[in-house]
């Protein structure tokens, strides 16, 4: 049984993270990573 | 014995490899600038600063705190997706194969010193920080300490990541005249973080991956579930401990092959006399290597 589930939980997983990530996209997060990464970040090199 | 010695300089090509790819914006580092293209908008799956001046794609810790910080989502559906879907598929392979923060600490450990550290009274203790770092430094601190607009910072890239200092602070300080002139008393201590790491992996094999990253504690979650998996085969397997006397992660893969600590470099594929060690896509095949413990047993 343990192994049944092991088998397949992480196909499910994986599937659940695609459709997370596709909601994210369409509620438009993206847009918040692409604004973060194409500005220098003053915080992670330790200036802001 | 060769065909086993290909599998580790294989790894460190492939590891290289991805390094070079995902940071090969090279006009970046001509003029003191990153990328700002829209590969961007994807994902690298293992430790890569944004801010590199090389850097093609995002980084997803950096970037999960830039959603979760942001005044109007909290819930970070794309980000988490992502993570959730390649920790689902492979698990920590991408610490052992895609992380060049990983390669960087392999590389300095190679350095010769009178005194190497394979593990220490707290080591396991100290394993269980990495998952305190994600929870504290890039989930609740960006989403609850946060600014009048409702914003908080990247507390993560901001106080504790050695990858963001060498990637992208010394780079860009260095390329950039008017930066100079801004650097304080946080470039300092993001340095000194910086240092002690380099130091610490020289004496440690990966420290860093061992007890602070936040993306291999998320990566491990997934670990034992993951459709990537190895596995045992107890019938050809000798127990003679060469592959946890060989594993710098010090697991060993005969309790448990898919280990949370384990960073599935293969080391212990190469070492086994029995090639007892195996590794693969979906089908559990030996009787013992779901959770480490015969599957007979529930």
């Amino acid at each position: 049984m343990k192994n049944a589930i092991r088998k397949y939980a992480g196909w499910f997983c994986a599937l659940l993270g695609l459709c997370m990530m596709v909601f994210g996209a369409l509620r438009g997060e993206v847009a918040v990573v692409f604004t973060k990464a194409v500005n220098i970040c003053l915080e992670c090199i330790g200036i802001g | 014995m060769d065909k086993k010695k290909g599998s580790g300089k294989r790894r460190l090509t492939v590891q290289a490899l991805w390094a070079f790819l995902t940071n090969s914006y090279l006009t970046g580092f001509r003029n003191g600038s990153i990328y700002r293209g829209n590969l961007k908008k994807l994902c690298v799956p293992g430790l890569n600063c944004y801010s590199c001046p090389g850097a093609l794609g995002a980084c997803p810790i950096g970037a999960l705190q830039a959603v979760i910080g942001s005044w109007n989502f909290k819930a970070a559906f794309y980000v988490s997706g992502f993570l959730i879907f390649v920790g689902a598929l492979v698990g920590r392979l991408v610490c052992g194969w895609l992380c060049p923060f990983g390669l960087i600490q392999e590389l300095l450990h190679k350095i010769p010193f009178f005194k190497k550290i394979g593990t220490f009274r707290g080591d396991k203790l100290l394993r269980k920080l990495k998952y305190v770092v994600l929870v504290v430094f890039v989930i609740l601190l960006p989403m609850f300490l946060v600014d009048v607009l409702g914003q908080g910072a990247p507390y993560f890239c901001k106080l504790i990541c050695p990858a963001g200092t060498l990637e992208g602070g010394i780079p860009l300080v260095l390329l950039n005249k008017a930066m100079r002139g801004t650097v304080g008393w946080l470039y300092a201590w993001k340095n000194l973080i910086l240092g002690v790491t380099v130091f610490l992996s020289i004496l440690i094999y990966r420290p860093f991956c061992k007890y602070l990253c936040p993306l291999g504690a998320i990566y491990a979650v997934f670990q034992p579930i993951s459709v990537f998996r190895y596995r045992v085969d107890e019938e050809k397997c000798v127990g003679c401990g060469k592959c946890a006397k060989a594993c710098k992660m010090q697991v060993d893969p005969v309790r448990d092959a898919n280990s949370r600590e384990c960073i599935r470099c293969g080391e212990c594929k190469k070492v086994c006399p029995t090639g007892a060690i195996g590794s693969g896509w979906g089908k559990v095949r030996s009787k013992r290597d779901a959770d480490g413990v015969d599957a007979r047993r529930g």
